[in-house]
């Protein structure tokens, strides 16, 4: 790990104007991914800011009916919280379908959004990697792509976001509340947060330089079945191969997000107009001009088999 | 940077530095702007305060230590282990306010203030904690490396599930999740045995949550 200095935030603004202020700074809340990137030396920051004082740890109602989640609230505490258990099971269930206990202990609602691929080639520091080291290649594209990404990828990139909640948020239309450095505060929708790899695959978000999260926002509740089915390689404690967020009305209308299939949670709003005709109807759809590799072809199956199972459950549930 | 290096500054590393002083942004206290140049900077020791085991502990410590090294390396507590190093293994596990955390993904320096709980803290030799009792008596491991973690993490999902924190394998959100093997198994995910004990530790843990239900 290369040598930081560190310090303390004491409030949202203090923060985001700090970090403007030094070279190479970061923000580190739980850390459970930063830190590991950084003893990887991928992440090399010359100064932490602290986050962890700034008061961001409380899930609030809004004027609106939904939920404002404070940065910091650790995904422990998020899944585990009544309102969000009773009306926003979808959120819950991507969670605690994430990770470990221990780091869902540490990990933050922010954090969550911001942590980078699991992409081996981005991991592995002797290979090519545009994310890692613009304009160096992609050794993934024609290596080994069985966990990667099958749309929305490009010539550069073909990583996919790790995050079950955030396959969750977007599926909710969640908000991304953040401050900058000048002090001015903005409202992202989750649908514009993370971007898609085009020719800077490091890029990830509409985040700007030093500009800080300090909450997300959820909407009225939506009612309905909320489901979030993960396939993975083992039952407990492993990234997704695809995963499949769902809200489903006793109507059979609804909304659907994949997670494991692209750059970012991957929601088609057109496709969810198809739900009455199937599964195999709105993954027609929602994957229409797939790119998939040979070893990961298997993805559009696995989606169609998943959301047809999603939605026999949620017609069971009502 | 000694004088002689700086007669050694190639043209392209006196560009370098003409860019990075012309820049508003200032750099880090600990770096010149000649060591920032030649992308070299010094170590940063910060002083932190804990209070592990009820200890209160004062250490001095490299910004770049985990809670894992200062545990381990600073103030000899090598009951917890040091096995990925980074958060896949749960080797590491202690219990920080109240919660079980992977030590060696977080910083020394950002546990200032906390309360850390490790192995040796459970119990002693002499007067064991239930769930170290409980893994001797169902003979909860092998090779014994991974056992610290394994018990600290245990005793900390025995606290979640009794808060009502549900799982992965809860059937209904709403429910309280119950104190059963499919559970244990689920919120043990983050503990890895190599040498395969999980069936006798799933055991330990059943027979500690009935103890104390």
């Amino acid at each position: 790990m290369r040598p930081f200095s560190y310090v303390r935030a004491t409030s949202p603004a203090d923060a985001a104007h700090q970090a403007a202020q030094v070279e190479g700074a970061r923000f580190i809340a739980g850390g459970t991914n930063l830190l590991d990137l950084m003893k990887l030396e991928i992440e090399t920051p010359l100064h932490l800011i602290d986050v962890n004082d700034l008061a961001l740890d409380r899930i609030e109602a809004t004027p609106e009916g939904g939920l404002r989640i404070g940065a910091l609230v650790r995904n422990t505490d998020l899944a585990a919280d009544s309102r969000v258990r009773k009306d926003y099971g979808v959120l819950s269930r991507a969670l605690l379908a994430g990770a470990s206990g221990q780091l869902r202990n540490a990990a933050t609602t922010a954090g969550n959004l911001l942590q980078r691929t699991r992409c081996p080639y981005f991991y592995d520091t002797n290979q090519a990697c545009n994310k890692r080291q613009p304009g160096s290649g992609c050794a993934a594209i024609g290596g080994v792509t069985r966990q990667l990404g099958i749309i929305g990828v490009s010539s550069a990139c073909i990583a996919t976001h790790p995050s079950d909640m955030a396959v969750a948020m977007r599926v909710l239309d969640a908000q991304v509340e953040t401050i900058r450095p000048d002090g001015t505060t903005r409202v992202i929708p989750i649908a514009d947060f993370h971007r898609l790899p085009g020719n800077t695959p490091n890029i990830e978000t509409a985040l700007g330089a030093n500009e800080l999260i300090t909450a997300v926002t959820l909407p009225a509740p939506l009612g309905g079945t909320h489901i979030y089915q993960k396939v993975r390689d083992r039952a407990s404690y492993a990234f997704a191969l695809i995963s499949v967020a769902a809200v489903i009305q006793e109507n059979g209308t609804g909304r659907v997000a994949l997670g494991g299939v692209a750059h970012r949670p991957w929601r088609i709003e057109e496709a969810e107009k198809l739900m009455p005709d199937g599964a195999k109807a709105v993954t027609t759809r929602l994957l229409a001009g797939a790119t998939p590799t040979h070893e990961n072809e298997f993805k559009v199956t696995l989606v169609e088999r998943t959301l047809a199972s999603v939605m026999s459950q949620a017609r069971a549930a009502s | 940077m000694t004088d002689r290096d700086l007669l050694k500054l190639t043209r392209r590393k006196f560009l370098i530095l003409g860019a990075v002083t012309a820049s508003s942004v200032a750099l880090p206290p600990f770096i010149s702007a000649l060591a920032s140049a030649a992308n070299i900077a010094r170590p940063v020791t910060n002083p932190v305060s804990m209070e592990v085991n009820g200890v209160p502990r004062q250490m001095n410590l490299d910004t770049r230590t985990t809670l894992l090294d200062a545990l381990r390396e600073h103030l000899q507590l090598t009951g917890t282990k040091k096995g990925c190093d980074h958060g896949q293994c749960g080797a590491c596990t202690v219990i920080v306010n109240g919660r079980r955390v992977n030590s060696c993904l977080t910083l020394a320096v950002m546990q200032q203030g906390s309360k850390i709980t490790t192995v040796e803290g459970l119990g002693t030799p002499d007067k064991l904690h239930a769930m170290q009792a409980a893994f001797i008596k169902h003979d909860g491991y092998q090779c014994g490396y991974c056992t610290p973690g394994q018990i600290c993490s245990a005793v900390a999902v025995l606290d979640e599930i009794r808060q009502g924190i549900p799982s992965h394998v809860s059937p209904n959100l709403t429910d309280r999740p119950q104190l059963i093997a499919r559970e244990f198994q689920e919120r043990m995910s983050g503990n890895i045995c190599r040498c395969g004990a999980y069936s006798n530790i799933i055991q330990a843990i059943s027979e500690v949550a009935e103890a104390t239900a």
